[in-house]
């Protein structure tokens, strides 16, 4: 009890001290702006007005140009309102970003106002502000760092020598610069337009440019919870099937592959390295080909069914997986072939560790008179999982968001009438059939976040606790 | 004659007969893992063979060629009937030759992005690097699924779904999250090395490309041997953002996948013809990776333990 109520207090002393550093690093901010506006020479108090005049009165032409250039080409987007598919980018998108679109559409032709561009092209925008403040800040600091250079009677830095500081003391600016672009484009904006469609009544009666849809705040949340419906009525055992599915394929796996690794790596086996390829053949083998292979050896017409009806077990052929007649039989099926796909790759890792498991603490165990099995109980087992704990999590996640072996064994069946998810749905591709497959692109963005905060929570817990946060520094 | 009690008194012999039954019982667990090994082999073989054994199958019912899942493990005939048809009658080759442009671009640009990012969070020190790298972290846990449906739903509304352009940013673009098995190589690598080419006057980026790189072969590997199978393996992302109906531009997987599968052109009578395919898929993959799998088991030990 004390140690939870710790564990509260402290994650709330971590955000507490998070918001205060925050609140101080903006305060820093401003204080910085004033204290350079006060300092600076004329060219930099008039770069806080016109980009990049001072850097012109420092003799740097080209990056006093490239940042005015910058500066206009910010002010023309943002007044001119470009326009893609009909859709403006600039000021008027954050008044789309509020209305989500006026236009409606009509039966002779006329488009309605593409609301979901218009959500799109608000956060882009408002991206391009941060982008723009960002550079604005960038200039005002350039200007004032060559102030100072003239103040120490050196000559402030020529476009040359700015070139060449990227590949030395500011070396790690270019090599960070295309992930950082890459992830805001990719990332950051999809993942921050999915938040808000969560919020919208964007669902499959939606055809974007055709009709409209609006911000309706927290109502799909709602419906999730106290709705009655099919969506509210299928959350939870679709919820719980994930967490079950996720414990069962996790643990079953370590186990297996713990097993299978102490297996190959006992002293006296032969051919060890023969043992392992044959594993890690089945890691190379991509798991479309090998998870559609599994699916139809065990279908109705397929090799296993006829072999078990062969030799006597089965007088009909048996559906293992979306055909199954119980939900249980088609779970058990997929948590089984699992093991097919998942064992290789926890044995792969294991055996590394295995090999390293301290000798001395063994052999001193033996003379203090341990069997084998007290050692391997004793000693290797508490190592194994002390050493692996941050894989168990990280895995767990994976098997949460674990997508192709559902979609492609089972396809999310067996059906539950009058539902899109079937009983071997997990979140992920119940989320998949909601969006891609029904257009329900709203209800799909709050099970997203759902799947989010499950996995996030569960990174969080163990990113705390792993050695390489602990330890960050301590190998330097 | 030998009675008993000189026979235990002997310690000589007492540890004799206790070695002999101790190697007795060793042989016997031996034997027993062997048979164990044996059993998952057969096990985990079972379903690969069937589709080596299927993608050659040539069998014949009244003059019709039988290209459905049959009940027999061992097909009646064999020939290349399967990869004449996969050639010459389906786009086959293109989606081949999408996929290598696809991999190869996707791993130059992700092997690149993830060594940066993860040499710049390992060795340099700068202002806002723990701020840095507490993003990646947060960003990183971001389910890459949720903003693929989100990129397909923007690239869709802008009509530039369904180009191979697309799928190659998609794979590379948030590469560079995935850089802690690197930081975790570059880690190791002594500062002291550094610092000495440092004051010898090297530049960092000197330090990068002529110290760090030449002496990074296993994490250059590991790393590039993901991005570049990746793609060959990729099914969903590819499925969503190239879509169904311009089968010029599918990859070897979602092609495949078609051929048999959730799609107009689905038709069971095609399955050998899949298993054809994914053996000319699956040699060059598991080939690379077998030739490469000490760099590859060295990385994922590496990954699981620091977590």
């Amino acid at each position: 009890m004390d140690k939870k109520n710790n564990f509260i207090v402290e994650t709330l002393q971590r955000f507490g001290n998070a918001f205060v550093r925050f609140a101080q690093a903006i305060g820093r901010l401003f204080k910085g702006f004033i204290a350079r506006f006060k300092d600076g020479s004329t060219g930099t108090k008039v770069a806080h007005l016109i980009m990049g005049f001072g850097n012109l009165t420092h003799k740097q032409y080209i990056k006093g140009a490239l940042f005015f250039v910058l500066q206009i080409g910010f002010l023309l987007i943002f007044m001119l309102n470009p326009e893609v598919n009909d859709t403006p980018i600039g000021f008027k998108a954050l008044q789309n970003f509020i209305t989500l679109g006026t236009e409606e559409g009509d039966l002779f032709g006329r488009l309605a106002d593409n609301s979901m561009l218009m959500l799109l092209f608000g956060v882009v925008t408002f991206g391009l502000i941060v982008v723009f403040l960002a550079a604005y800040t960038a200039n005002i600091k350039s200007s004032y760092a060559s102030d100072l250079m003239v103040r120490e009677g050196k000559k402030p830095l020529t476009f040359k020598e700015d070139l060449a500081e990227l590949l030395d003391s500011r070396f790690h600016v270019l090599l960070i610069t295309p992930t950082i672009i890459g992830v805001l484009t990719f990332t950051l904006l999809p993942t921050i337009f999915m938040i808000f469609i969560a919020f919208t009544d964007f669902d499959r009666e939606v055809v974007p440019g055709l009709n409209l849809f609006n911000w309706v705040g927290f109502e799909n949340f709602a419906q999730i919870f106290t709705g009655s419906g099919e969506i509210a009525n299928r959350f939870l055992p679709v919820l719980s099937w994930t967490i079950t599915w996720a414990f069962f394929a996790t643990f079953s796996c370590y186990i297996g592959g713990i097993l299978l690794a102490l297996l190959i790596n006992k002293r006296t086996v032969r051919f060890k390295k023969l043992w392992r390829t044959v594993f890690i053949l089945t890691i190379a083998l991509p798991q479309f080909i090998s998870l559609l292979a599994m699916q139809q050896i065990l279908s109705e017409h397929g090799p296993v069914n006829a072999m078990l009806m062969n030799i006597g077990i089965l007088d009909e052929p048996f559906a293992f997986l979306g055909q199954a007649r119980t939900a249980t039989t088609a779970r058990i099926s997929v948590l089984t072939i699992n093991l097919w796909i998942g064992v290789p790759y926890t044995m792969l890792m294991t055996s590394g560790i295995l090999m390293n498991v301290p000798k001395d603490t063994y052999e001193a165990a033996q003379i203090d008179g341990a069997t084998k099995f007290q050692a391997f109980r004793n000693i290797t087992v508490p190592y194994i999982i002390f050493i692996t704990t941050p894989y168990l999590i990280t895995s767990f996640i994976g098997n949460i968001t674990s997508f192709n072996i559902i979609f492609l064994l089972t396809g999310g069946d067996p059906n539950v009438p009058g539902s899109v998810a079937g009983q071997t749905d997990l979140l992920v591709t119940w989320l998949y059939s909601l969006t891609i497959e029904e257009g329900d692109v709203n209800i799909g963005s709050v099970i997203a976040i759902f799947t989010f905060i499950i996995t996030a929570s569960a990174t969080l817990l163990s990113y705390r606790r792993s050695k390489a946060y602990k330890e960050e520094d301590t190998f330097q | 004659m030998i009675k008993t009690e000189d026979y235990i008194k002997n310690p000589l012999k007492e540890k004799e007969v206790e070695r002999k039954k101790a190697e007795r019982s060793e042989r016997f667990s031996t034997l027993l893992a062997h048979l164990g090994l044996v059993l998952l082999t057969l096990v985990w073989l079972y379903p690969i063979v069937w589709i080596i054994l299927h993608s050659f199958r040539e069998e014949y019912r009244d003059g019709i060629f039988v290209g459905i899942v049959v009940s027999h493990y061992i097909p009646k005939g064999f020939g290349f009937e399967n990869f004449i048809r996969l050639f010459t009658t389906t786009l086959f080759p293109r989606w081949f030759l999408n996929t290598l442009f696809v991999a190869t671009a996707s791993f130059i640009l992700s092997t690149m992005m993830t060594l940066s990012v993860a040499y710049v969070m390992s060795k340099i020190k700068f202002k806002q690097r723990k701020l840095f790298l507490n993003l990646a972290i947060i960003l990183g846990l971001f389910p890459g699924f949720m903003s693929m449906i989100a990129i397909y739903y923007i690239l869709k509304s802008l009509g530039l779904t369904e180009t191979l352009f697309a799928l190659i940013l998609v794979y590379s673009a948030g590469s560079g999250l995935g850089f802690y098995v690197a930081k975790g190589f570059f880690d190791i690598i002594p500062n002291s090395l550094i610092e000495s080419a440092r004051l010898d006057g090297a530049t960092n980026a000197t330090i990068f490309t002529k110290i760090v790189l030449p002496i990074s072969k296993p994490i250059i590997i590991y790393t590039a041997l993901l991005a570049f199978t990746g793609p060959w393996m990729d099914f969903i992302f590819a499925r969503v953002i190239l879509g169904e109906t311009n089968r010029q531009i599918h990859t070897v997987a979602v092609g495949l996948y078609y051929m048999v599968h959730g799609s107009q052109y689905a038709d069971g009578n095609q399955f050998t013809m899949f298993a054809a395919g994914s053996l000319v898929v699956a040699i060059p993959i598991v080939t690379l990776f077998l030739a490469m799998q000490r760099y590859y088991i060295e990385g994922v030990t590496a990954g699981a333990v620091k977590g």
